[in-house]
């Protein structure tokens, strides 16, 4: 499989994972290391900047790990690149999950608000993925604005819908720039699956795994299923048909 | 226009009647909804689900993991003062009951913080009986300046305050108000709240109102269940919560759930809601509003408590003093009232996580609000 880059970081693993839910801190992190996944988002509001025994970051260590930060809770473009400076002077990273969402009920982003936010990140330096909506146009803007993947949610966060926004998911894919990574809605790991086949580089999955009965299992189900529709994707699927080819062709007679 | 003339729509003895009238069908048909209304609601609290609790506790409690996860958020009351200007007849600290009285000064408040950061504590609720006088928006904007520095959430629960005083304190590093209307009877409500500007309906009414144009991040609302019909109450609640998240959709929401306990004045309670009730009531919360926060205090008993977990609460305080100062120098004469659950906070983080949920200290950070 090939390798996904994003700004200066390669990945071999195309799942990433977040740290919400979770029944204990250590279950997530067995549950993530089950996982394979190399990028890990974890939101400021949760985490105790100041402290370098904060628990969440104490079980984040393993070398293989990369952290992303997200501003989940922040309102508008000001709050976020506030946030975002903080936590980079904090954690000494400049990776962040951009969420801006000022809607506490659906947690649904904010295209306006995103868009000034990243160009202003951008501009001060930062690796900005911002988790928008399926909109083709607000990507292709985004990837101007110097955004480093694009992340169109397949269905409000946290439902488990799965993939809801698949035929503008499929135009984003199609015209992008930059790495598709499908972040919000992924209930089972044959939406992640079916989200790879479809070709977006990567997929982001949080509460499917954390709220399952057994989140370490799950984990790896995500890993394989990831792994399995990165392939098919690689390996070209074959044309879904309506009908069965005719085996007397129409124009035969020619030859 | 306010939650006042939204709230002319709905007549207390026609939706008490309603709530009578639901049948095992009603109850049927909301539990196999995806979303659910304020009628669902109606159907879910009234006694004809009564049979049905074991599967409203199953559905809340999926509804509540998938939001919030395996979670409880971990919070402390800081009593600030205990002078009231309000007479409310079923309460400790009624302006009538002869009592100590008490407001902290900023030495004392520095000792009550040494004790609750002790604890681990990163989300604090300030609570003051209503007197202007005693405590004003200065003293709680000096307060929360103060407490910024050690801590992420904080909160108040106080008088309700004007829009221009809300946006002032959260400007200071307020995150959260709580206010709650005690009854949403406006017949009623007069012979409860006898004097004080409490006894003004409408301006608590609209406290809800003036928050959400002031932009606080987050609302806490609720009855005392017990001063009038607890079922009833709690429908004026849900159209209460519904009305704020279609109008002030930046703000989040948090319901209390406080029953009315025997206190100085010795007031006895309309109607009694058992623990049965409570549990259903919860649940139909969470059926209701996969969103709303759902605190329990330390009100409740242990094993309620214990159990509670699941079923849809998110949010707990452990360790509470009900009194100002109470954390440094415990004087049980200033008490509002005496809690039930007296478990340390280590004894509450240990019952939770044996319970298979993650303790949570801190989900809001004050560089949030800049």
């Amino acid at each position: 499989m090939e390798t996904l880059k994003i700004a200066d970081k390669e990945f071999s693993s195309r799942l990433f994972t977040g740290t919400g839910k979770f029944s204990s801190n250590q279950m997530m992190e067995d549950a993530i290391l089950a996982s394979g996944c190399e990028l890990v988002t974890t939101a400021l509001k949760r985490v105790d900047m100041g402290n370098t025994q904060d628990d969440i970051l104490k079980h984040l260590k393993a070398p293989h790990l990369n952290l992303l930060p997200n501003t989940s809770g922040v309102r508008n473009a000001k709050e976020a690149v506030f946030l975002a400076q903080m936590a980079r002077e904090a954690l000494g990273t400049n990776w962040l999950k951009l969420e801006i969402h000022p809607d506490p009920k659906y947690l649904l982003p904010d295209p306006i608000e995103t868009l000034k936010a990243t160009e202003e990140l951008a501009k001060l330096g930062f690796v900005v993925l911002p988790y928008i909506q399926a909109d083709p146009v607000l990507c292709k803007h985004l990837e101007e604005a110097g955004a480093a993947t694009v992340m169109p949610l397949g269905a409000p966060i946290g439902t488990n819908k799965g993939i809801k926004t698949e035929e503008l998911l499929k135009i984003i894919i199609e015209q992008s720039n930059v790495p598709v990574v499908v972040d919000a809605g992924i209930g089972a790991p044959s939406h992640a699956a079916y989200a790879m086949e479809l070709g977006a580089d990567a997929v982001l999955v949080n509460t499917a795994i954390a709220v399952s009965q057994n989140p370490v299992e799950m984990a790896e189900a995500f890993k394989l299923a990831v792994q399995a529709g990165r392939m098919a994707y690689e390996a070209k699927l074959g044309k879904v048909c309506e009908h069965a080819e005719a085996s007397s062709p129409l124009t035969a007679f020619l030859d | 226009m306010s939650f006042y003339d939204e709230i002319d729509k709905y007549s207390w003895d026609a939706i008490q009647n309603d709530i009578a009238s639901k049948t095992e069908q009603d109850v049927r048909n909301a539990l196999d909804k995806e979303h659910r209304d304020v009628e669902d609601f109606k159907a879910l609290i009234s006694p004809a689900a009564t049979g049905f609790l074991e599967e409203m506790a199953q559905k809340s409690m999926k509804l509540t993991q998938e939001r919030f996860g395996k979670t409880i958020q971990l919070y402390l009351p800081l009593y600030l003062s205990n002078y009231c200007a309000n007479n409310c007849v079923y309460c400790g600290f009624s302006c009538k009951n002869d009592i100590q009285r008490k407001v902290l000064t900023m030495d004392e408040i520095r000792q009550e913080v040494e004790v609750i950061k002790s604890y681990g504590y990163k989300h604090i609720l300030l609570v003051a009986g209503e007197s202007k006088a005693m405590a004003d928006v200065d003293y709680f904007d000096d307060v929360i300046k103060y407490l910024k520095k050690d801590f992420s959430q904080i909160a108040i629960e106080v008088q309700p305050l004007e829009q221009d005083e809300y946006e002032t304190l959260q400007k200071a590093g307020l995150n959260f108000v709580c206010v709650y209307q005690e009854t949403y009877n406006k017949d009623t409500y007069p012979k409860y709240h006898p004097k004080g500007k409490k006894s003004n309906y409408r301006y608590r009414l609209e406290t809800g109102d003036r928050l959400g144009r002031a932009h606080i991040h987050k609302f806490g609302l609720g009855c005392l269940l017990g001063l009038e019909d607890w079922r009833t109450d709690s429908v004026f609640t849900a159209h209460h919560l519904k009305y704020l998240e279609k109008t002030y959709w930046r703000t989040k929401y948090s319901i209390s759930l406080p029953r009315l306990r025997p206190s100085e004045s010795g007031f006895q309670p309309k109607s009694v809601i058992s623990d049965k009730e409570m549990v259903q009531l919860i649940c139909a919360y969470r059926l209701l509003d996969q969103e709303v926060e759902i605190s329990i205090s330390t009100r409740e008993n242990r094993v309620f408590r214990d159990n509670v977990i699941r079923l849809g609460a998110t949010s707990f305080s452990a360790g509470s003093s009900t009194e100002p100062g109470g954390y440094a120098n415990s004087n049980p004469e200033l008490e509002q009232f005496s809690i039930d659950d007296d478990r340390t906070p280590e004894e509450i983080v240990k019952m939770i996580k044996d319970s298979g949920y993650e303790p949570v200290w801190k989900d809001w950070d004050a560089a949030m609000q800049e």
